[in-house]
Order: structure tokens, then sequence, then C-alpha cells
């Protein structure tokens, strides 16, 4: 799977700590305008694999390529900001980078929520509040945006809504998209690629076929498996998959 | 108004200017521990500084300085420990060590209530020329520092994926409150320089709406307590340094009366 086009690669990365192997021997590549998604179970290096990635951390053996002067939007885990400190969102989105109000408004829209620009940052929803960071790395106009479990502590129809809205940015935009995700069913929607990883990687590829690999059955058990399968025999688009579907569905 | 009361007015107003921004992000960053921890190492300094025969204000910068790197060191290696114990215990080791050590030292007088409590009605000109070069150092490095400071107190790892050198940034912040600590002790002393850093900008949270409006508000209100202050303990035969600490917890109390219009309504 090595592309010399890749934005971003990592090749055998090895991270041990105090004597646990995180990951090994990871491989992985992000080619320009395709949506990844890593999934695995609690505790399995996903995040760990995200740090290096974006160079937060360093790999105990292997290495990261990153292409030259690549522009990253990275969405963190969590963020929450001390209500001490007074922030509106327009100051969150120029914290690193300037930008004219025109364009935080901008920003804003293509997200959905320019009423939030004069918010004061702590009085965001969830859901407000990752729309808002989504904006906020948009305005770096990246060439591959980074997710960190986007949809944590959001309810599920603001999940569905923030997937969608994912890859209509990636269509619009052309961006590509590293996310890591728990919410399994969702993901398979909005993505081109699936990789399973638990420390290595069990298994990747197009949702579908991800879907049905002993690996990944093994480690979510047939439970998930199950639910998944009811999920994709419900809504029936189990070849067409695309931000095309899913964006049918916003209708109602 | 005598020489000596209008030296303390400007040391005192100066070193309110400085704790402004300052105090803000130990406000913002959660650091007021870590701020009360180098304040008591000071105390230190100042023992080591006459044990070398050196200034006392090198000794607490130096030794302010130290005791941030042992505090950022041991919180990453004794993860077992919460970093609020570990403040306490350099906190109040260093102090204790320094009250100690000076005991310790015949040849020297030390008046210990000065440095304990400040000594500001005792304010030479070399003392104000301090304070000015340690103002314009600050206000240079906060200029420079601002951006950068502010992202990484929203959220460090973002910042650095954005291209933020990350642990610069803390380094000279860490040095800032060092240098703020050395000259702010001569004010109020080793056991208050952690107020004067905490209460004004707390004071100010509720007023503002931007962080410069909130240094801006935490400057005044800490220029308000050392005039107050300074006032007060004269007319009453006071100390100074408690007295403008008492002054600046009064602010604070009727700041609490006022309802700020942005407050956010935090329900998740």
């Amino acid at each position: 799977m090595a592309e010399s086009a890749a934005l971003v690669s990592a090749e055998h990365l090895v991270v041990r700590r105090s004597g646990k192997t995180l990951l090994d021997s990871v491989d992985l590549d992000v080619a320009p305008g395709e949506i990844v998604t890593l999934i695995g179970p609690n505790g399995a290096g996903k995040t760990t694999l995200v740090r290096l990635l974006l160079g937060l951390d360093r790999a105990d053996a292997g290495r990261v390529i990153r292409k030259p002067g690549l522009r990253v939007g990275y969405l963190p885990q969590r963020l929450q900001v001390d209500p001490v400190l007074p922030l509106d969102v327009s100051r969150l989105l120029t914290l690193t980078r300037r930008a004219r109000v025109p364009a935080q408004h901008a920003a804003l829209v293509e997200v959905g929520v320019p009423h939030l620009l004069h918010s004061p940052v702590q009085s965001l929803s969830g859901g407000e509040l990752q729309r808002v960071l989504l904006a906020r790395a948009l305005l770096a106009d990246p060439e591959l945006l980074v997710l960190d479990e986007p949809t944590q502590g959001i309810d599920f129809t603001g999940q569905a809504e923030l997937y969608r809205l994912i890859a209509r940015l990636r269509e619009r935009r052309g961006c590509a998209v590293l996310m890591v995700s728990h919410d399994l069913h969702l993901v398979m929607a909005a993505t081109d690629r699936v990789i399973c990883l638990n420390h290595h990687i069990c298994c990747h590829g197009e949702p579908e076929s991800v879907r049905v690999h002993p690996e990944y059955l093994a480690l979510f058990g047939p439970k998930v498996a199950a639910d998944l399968a009811v999920y994709a025999h419900h809504h029936d688009h189990a070849h067409d998959l695309s931000g095309a579907v899913a964006d049918g569905h916003e209708g109602h | 108004m005598d020489d000596f009361v209008l030296r303390a007015l400007v040391a005192g107003l100066g070193v309110a200017l400085l704790a402004a921004p300052l105090g803000c992000f130990v406000v913002w960053r959660r650091m007021a521990y870590f701020g009360e921890a180098l304040a008591h190492a000071a105390l230190l300094g100042v023992a080591l500084g006459l044990m070398l025969d050196v200034a006392p204000r090198f000794g607490i910068v130096v030794t302010c300085l130290v005791a941030a790197l042992l505090l950022v060191a041991l919180g990453r290696h004794q993860p077992r420990l919460a970093s609020d114990t570990l403040f306490g215990i350099v906190a109040h080791g260093a102090l204790a060590t320094g009250l100690v050590l000076l005991s310790r030292m015949e040849s020297v007088r030390v008046d210990l209530f000065a440095y304990l409590f400040g000594d500001i009605l005792a304010v030479g000109s070399t003392d104000l020329a301090w304070i000015g070069l340690t103002l314009l150092l600050v206000g240079l490095a906060m200029a420079w520092l601002w951006r950068p400071l502010l992202a990484v107190t929203v959220h460090a790892d973002l910042a650095a994926a954005e291209g933020i050198a990350v642990a610069r940034v803390h380094l000279a912040f860490m040095l800032l409150i060092a240098l703020v600590t050395a000259v702010a002790m001569k004010v109020v002393g080793v056991l208050l320089v952690t107020s004067l850093l905490v209460i004004p900008a707390a004071t100010a949270r509720h007023f503002a709406r931007t962080p410069e409006q909130m240094v801006v508000i935490a400057a005044l209100v800490g220029m308000l307590a050392v005039a107050g202050g300074l006032a007060g303990s004269l007319g009453l035969d006071t100390p100074t340094g408690p007295s403008i600490v008492v002054v600046a917890t009064l602010l604070f109390a009727l700041g609490l009366l006022h309802t700020p219009r942005d407050e956010a309504p935090v329900s998740r």
C-alpha cells in the first residue's frame, strides 16, 4: 500500500511504554483526498499512533514521513477551556493563526454554526464545539484533517450529522481525513478505508471487506458484528455507502 | 508625601503591573500552587545568596528557576504523586531549609519578617531600578509570548501540532514567574507573593470578556490594592504587605457582587 504521493506515511512504527508494546511494527499511508478511519478497542494504540503521525511524540523504532510543508488540521480528543479564561469562538479560531472576521465567519458557515462567532467557548455544547474546532482546522486550508474521536460526548443523531459533515468537507475541499473512532456503525458509512488496530494492524481495507474479516470479528465480538449486519441490512446501502447516499438522508 | 512613601507607591504599582499578565496565566493554567512553591523556594534563595555572598536577588531568581525545573521533572517522573502534593513538598521543604540556613548565619543580621511579609517601606532606588528593568523585560517577553502562551494554555497538544514550541514557551513562562517573584518579594514577602498574582486576576474575571481585558482589569485591581493597602497601613500603622493583600481580598469580595453578562451556563 505504499504510495509515493502519500501525505503521511508510517513505516514499521514501534512504541513501548513501561514494558508494554503499544504499537508493533505499524505501517500506514494516507493518500490525498481519502478518508481513513482507525478503529480498535480501548487501549489499542490508536491515539498513540495519531500522536506519532502529528509529530507530538517519537516512536521507539520506525519512522513517520510527512509530505514537506504538509498543512494539517487537528482536532484533539478533548478540549476543555477552563471557565476562568474568557475566550470567545472568534479568539479560539485565531489562537495560532490570524484570520479576518469574514474568513472566520465563512469557516463557521461551512460547518453550519455561523451564529456562534462571539459566543463564549464554555457555553458551547459538545457538538457545537466540535464544529467550531473543525472550522478552526479549515482556516489552515488543510490537506489532511486529523480527528481523534470527533464524536465523543455527542448524541447519536449529532454523531451521524458530524460524519456527514466530514464527508461533505472532504468532497468540497478534497482534503484527506484520518480519524479515530469507536462508532463502528457510523464510520463504516463515511470512510473509504478502515484500519483495524490492536497494537498491530489486524486488518485493513474497504469497510465492507473489513466488516467480515475474521480478525475484525474476533476483536469486536459477534454481538457488535451482528449489530452491524442488522444495521447494514436495515439501511440496505451495502455497496454504495458514499457521501451522496448519506447526504440524501439529511432532508428529513 | 515622604520620599519613602513615594518610592513604596511606585514600587508597589510597578509590581502590580508585572503581576497582572503573569497572574492571569497562573490562574488560567491552574498554577497557583506552582507559584506558591516558587515563592516559598525564594526564601531558600535568599539564604543561599547570603551564604555565597551574592545579592539575594540573584539567589532568588536562580533558586526559583531550579525549583520550577525540579517541579516539572518530578511531575514527569513521579506519576504516583499528584502535582499539588509535589508542590507542597517542594514549597515547604524549601521554605524550611531556608529558615534553618538563615538561623545558622551568625555573621548576618537577617530581618526574617521582611522576607516573609515584605518590606515595601524600605524600598531603595536600586530596588526601583530593578523593578523598572523587570517591567521592561516582562513587557517585551509577554508581547512575544502572549499568543503562543495563550494557545498552549487552551490546549498544549493542539498548539504543538500547529507548530508552537511548547517546551520553550513553558520554560520562558517559568523564568518570568521566577523574575517577578524575586521583585514582588520586596513588596509583599515570600508568603504573600502568590496572592498578588492570583487575587487581582481572579477579581478581573468577573468583568472581563477577553483575555486582554482580564489582564488590564487585573492590573487596575492590583494597583488599587497597592495604593489602598499602603494608605491604610500608614493610617492604621499596620504591616504594609499584608494590608495590600487584605485590600485585594476585599476588592475580590466586592467583585463577587457583580454578575457578569456573559456568565456561561456550563451544562452538558
